[in-house]
């Protein structure tokens, strides 16, 4: 590709170490990978990174990333195996595997109970030894077409999860991903790659949750493909508890298949600036998703939800709800798109943006989209913003319960709502502790 | 499969568009094309002051800065600038009619064509037309009664002669001329419109109304209305336009300002029915209007109600500033498009006053190759405390060519505001239809009920001379569309 001239400093920045990294980067033998990593540091050069011009991103500014220096090099991992049971979130899972500062860390990591046809790795590992696994799923051209951050961790790519369920295979167990920022001297950058494919008919649930150790800045640029074969289901359950100087900016891409169903969660209190960005494309008949997701934060946080869900094909259906609390300064962004294509008919969309604003400087700025070709469908969206319900508050305060109690149980009646819709029964009970963490104001 | 063979039928009847005709006038025009000369030429013609000529260079040097906006969901050509006449006014401009006797009966002709019963207005329904034929206002009726009350309603090229400091004071206070390309456009070269002042504690006895009509070839319209409501008063004004057919594509590119003080209203209703093109896109008005109105006052009010049916292409936004404390905006809008018609409409409710409220009701109809989007933005600011708004758009549906979407972005920096929005897209309901069918209703008519009834939320917020008329609009515009 001919050379382009760069958009900003910031841009040029990032992506000046490419020429030195590359040969080190796990796959860097195979054609392929290296050809698509160059697309990935070409499709950077040329968007770099957006702009508050950028529709997608008019609502958050990456101007405080852009301005900070990165240690780029391979982070020294730093954490100790007693470390771990705390940052466990819920109960213990048999399978887990541990990404520290984005690179899988063997010793803490424990793959047990897989059934046959289940394989659970690194993503440095699947690239040296199934490097086909990888070829077959990875980089849909819309990682690289419109998602600048996406194409920058294309190009560097380092570790990260690959699942892969051979047809049929069920985990009856959920699989845990854990991955600790840890900080640095200088804040560490890292682009974790990961890919669950899901076979026909197959079965399961992964927990990916993203914890930091310390409360320095580092930045994880997370990128999660996930292809879901027909008739499977796969639970997606995102938690992302980064350290308050964090930032993660995050996408999910989901290709969804005949009569397969994606169910995911998004749960975010961590990072200082956060933008989780799921993009599903419900590609065949009887595709179904299921998008909730709660955020809750406060201080300077911000938080960016965005959620485009393509109805690429007839009878599909989606349903998605987000709920967000806003605290002090905080402030909250809900973007989110239904497209229904032309031809895709039979389509049920229905899509709900709900958002609480607890002091006067906190906001929100929501934008839900319907872009509708075709006639025989259902489709809506809503949205609120407002704070607790006054009525509701007095009649707990005239029943004897005290303002403070009184206001989180309001906060955790309303979050539930969304949380509720988690099928994982395992996964409820630690969330709701976490709201009530939240609540009493303790950081983690 | 009945149906659609009459469709078919239907939608080749529909080629001729029932108000396509063009009445045959000597204009006077400015040379074509647009430099600083045809500003001038427009200002001297108009015997303009010497502020307004300098503020509509401003104009023009900023314009020539700015780019055409891309942003909204519509395609059309590059519109050539140059190829157009910026100023056309009726031959008989020099000896202006004293009365309705004078008017050249030509253009009552045109009128009573329009179904615009001129002569007989003062015994309907009192309302006071203010015509505008192309550029210049032709005849006013119902002046003495209206002066009697103090209120001045006439054309705002009028209003600069008798009224100068009153134009002065508010042009560009609500829309400045640097807004938008089209605004700003405008503001550079607008040939005519109407100019509203109702004194403080006034309550206009009657509907004010215009009638709009593009007429000579090649002739935008920068048509420029300002309207102020002084303390307690209340105004109700219409307006309402058809356009004779042609293939060209017209450019119809007006500025509305509203401006409300203290306890003030005004309702401000539309019936918007440009020639829209032919089944094919070809032709059609280009519309592209800035609307706006400021409540600055305590408790004032704005409503915008319209209907919008016309145009190859809408590209509107009828916006409330809610400055006042207490202050409340309203927008009631119907939007019809079939064929390739298409339109991005919707409306900003920007809340600064404390208590300030705002409702949006917007219904979309969008039928054959059309395109539609609601495009709306409810803005909180940090120090509206207790501002309440209540969106709804609703989108129809009708045949699997047609597109529409809703683009809604909602900003809130207040704790205390409250904020609702709601969207549903769906096509007419099978059972509604088969109900109606299997009653005797024919498939065209039971859409145009059905329709009708999807649309009534707005419909009756229309002022009745208005709502008869919007609500055969509504049929007449889909005819042919039913699959």
């Amino acid at each position: 590709m001919s050379v382009q001239t760069l958009p900003d400093d910031a841009s040029r920045q990032f992506l000046a170490p490419y020429a030195e990294l590359k040969p080190a980067l796990p796959g860097a033998d195979s054609d392929w990978l290296a050809n698509l990593r160059d697309d990935g540091a070409d499709a950077f050069r040329q968007r770099g990174f957006p702009g508050s011009k950028v529709e997608d991103w008019r609502y958050t500014s990456l101007a405080p990333l852009t301005k900070s220096a990165f240690d780029w090099r391979e982070p020294e991992a730093t954490l100790d195996a007693e470390q771990l049971p705390a940052l466990v979130f819920g109960r213990e899972a048999s399978c887990r595997l541990v990404l520290v500062n984005g690179r899988l860390s063997r010793d803490l990591s424990a793959v047990a109970g897989l059934p046959d046809g289940a394989t659970l790795m690194g993503f440095a590992e699947a690239a040296d030894q199934s490097p086909d696994l990888l070829r077959e799923a990875l980089g849909g051209e819309s990682v690289l077409a419109d998602q600048p951050l996406a194409a920058l961790n294309t190009a560097f790519m380092a570790d990260g999860f690959v699942l892969h369920l051979a047809d049929g295979v069920v985990l009856e167990q959920p699989v845990e991903i854990l991955s600790v920022g840890t900080g640095g001297k200088q804040p560490p950058l890292y682009h974790p790659r990961n890919l669950i494919v899901a076979g026909a008919d197959s079965r399961a649930t992964v927990i990916e949750h993203h914890v930091g150790l310390c409360i320095g800045a580092y930045f994880a640029n997370v990128v999660t493909e996930i292809v879901a074969g027909e008739r499977s289901i796969v639970r997606h359950c995102k938690v992302q508890d980064e350290s308050r100087e964090a930032f993660h900016i995050a996408a999910t891409n989901v290709h969804v298949g005949r009569d397969a169903m994606l169910d995911s969660f998004v749960f975010a209190v961590g990072g200082h600036l956060s933008r989780n960005e799921i993009r599903v494309k419900l590609a065949a008949p009887g595709a179904h998703c299921r998008l909730h997701g709660a955020y809750l934060m406060r201080g300077t946080q911000h938080c960016d939800n965005t959620t485009i869900i393509d109805h690429a094909a007839p009878e599909t259906n989606s349903h998605e709800l987000y709920k967000g609390v806003l605290d002090d300064e905080a402030s909250g962004v809900f973007q989110g798109k239904i497209v229904v294509r032309p031809d895709s008919q039979k389509i049920d969309g229905h899509q709900m943006n709900r958002a609480l604003l607890l002091s006067d400087k906190a906001q929100i700025n929501s934008k839900p989209e319907l872009m509708i070709y075709a006639d025989d469908v259902k489709c809506s969206h809503g949205a609120t913003a407002g704070e607790l319900d006054d009525e509701a508050l007095f009649y707990l305060r005239s029943r004897g319960v005290p303002e403070a109690q009184a206001r989180r149980l309001l906060v955790e009646a309303f979050l539930n709502e969304a949380i509720d819709g988690i099928a994982l029964a395992g996964m409820r009970m630690p969330l709701e502790q976490a709201v009530a963490r939240w609540m009493s104001g303790a950081a983690r | 499969m009945a149906l659609n063979a009459q469709t078919i039928e239907q939608v080749r009847d529909l080629g001729k568009y029932k108000y396509g005709f063009e009445t045959e006038i000597e204009m006077e025009t400015a040379p074509k094309g647009l430099s600083e000369d045809t500003v001038r030429f427009i200002s001297a013609k108009k015997n303009e002051p010497e502020w307004m000529l300098e503020w509509r260079l401003r104009a023009y040097r900023h314009w020539l800065t700015m780019k055409t906006p891309e942003w909204a969901h519509v395609h059309y050509p590059p519109i050539d600038f140059q190829d157009s006449y910026y100023y056309a006014a009726p031959k008989s401009d020099d000896d202006r009619p004293k009365s309705l006797d004078e008017v050249d009966p030509k253009l009552l002709e045109t009128y009573k064509k329009l179904g615009i019963p001129l002569e007989e207005q003062k015994f309907l329904a009192g309302v006071a037309v203010d015509a505008v034929f192309d550029s210049v206002s032709v005849t006013t009726t119902y002046k003495k009664q209206l002066e009697d009350q103090g209120i001045i309603f006439c054309s705002i090229s009028e209003a600069l002669q008798t009224h100068p400091e009153l134009v002065r004071q508010y042009i560009g206070s609500v829309v400045p001329y640097t807004d938008n390309f089209y605004a700003t456009l405008n503001s550079a070269v607008f040939s005519d419109g109407s100019f509203v002042y109702i004194p403080k504690g006034v309550r206009c006895p009657m509907e004010l109304s215009t009638y709009f009509r593009i007429n000579a070839r090649d002739t935008g319209q920068f048509e420029r209305t300002l309207i102020i409501a002084d303390e307690g008063s209340y105004v109700s004004y219409l307006e309402g336009c058809t356009a004779p057919q042609r293939d060209e594509n017209q450019l119809h590119a007006a500025v509305v300002e509203l401006v409300t003080h203290d306890d003030a209203e005004i309702k401000y209703s539309t019936v918007q029915n440009w020639y829209p093109g032919d089944e094919d896109g070809k032709g059609g008005i280009y519309n592209f209007v800035t609307k706006r109105g400021a409540c600055r006052g305590r408790n004032s009010k704005i409503s915008w109600t319209q209907v919008e049916t016309g145009s190859a292409i809408t590209w509107k936004y009828p916006s409330c500033i809610l400055q006042g404390d207490n202050s409340v905006g309203e927008f009631y809008s119907v939007a019809i498009t079939n064929n390739a018609q298409q339109a991005d409409t919707g409306t900003k409710m920007i809340h600064l006053g404390k208590n300030t409220s705002s409702r949006i009701i917007s219904k979309g109809i969008s039928a054959g190759k059309a395109e539609q989007t609601y495009r709306g933005l409810v803005r909180i600011g940090p120090r509206a405390t207790g501002a309440r708004n209540y969106t709804q758009c609703d989108s129809l549906l009708i045949g699997d060519k047609c597109g529409a979407h809703t683009v809604p972005y909602i900003e809130s920096r207040n704790r205390t505001a409250r904020v609702e929005h709601e969207a549903t897209t769906s096509k007419i309901s099978d059972d509604q239809l088969f109900y109606c069918r299997q009653r005797g209703i024919g498939a065209e008519d039971a859409v145009a009920l059905i329709v009708n009834g999807f649309c009534r939320d707005v419909l009756q917020h229309l002022p009745m001379e208005f709502a008869v008329e919007a609500q055969k609009l509504v049929g007449i515009s889909l005819e042919g569309s039913v699959g």
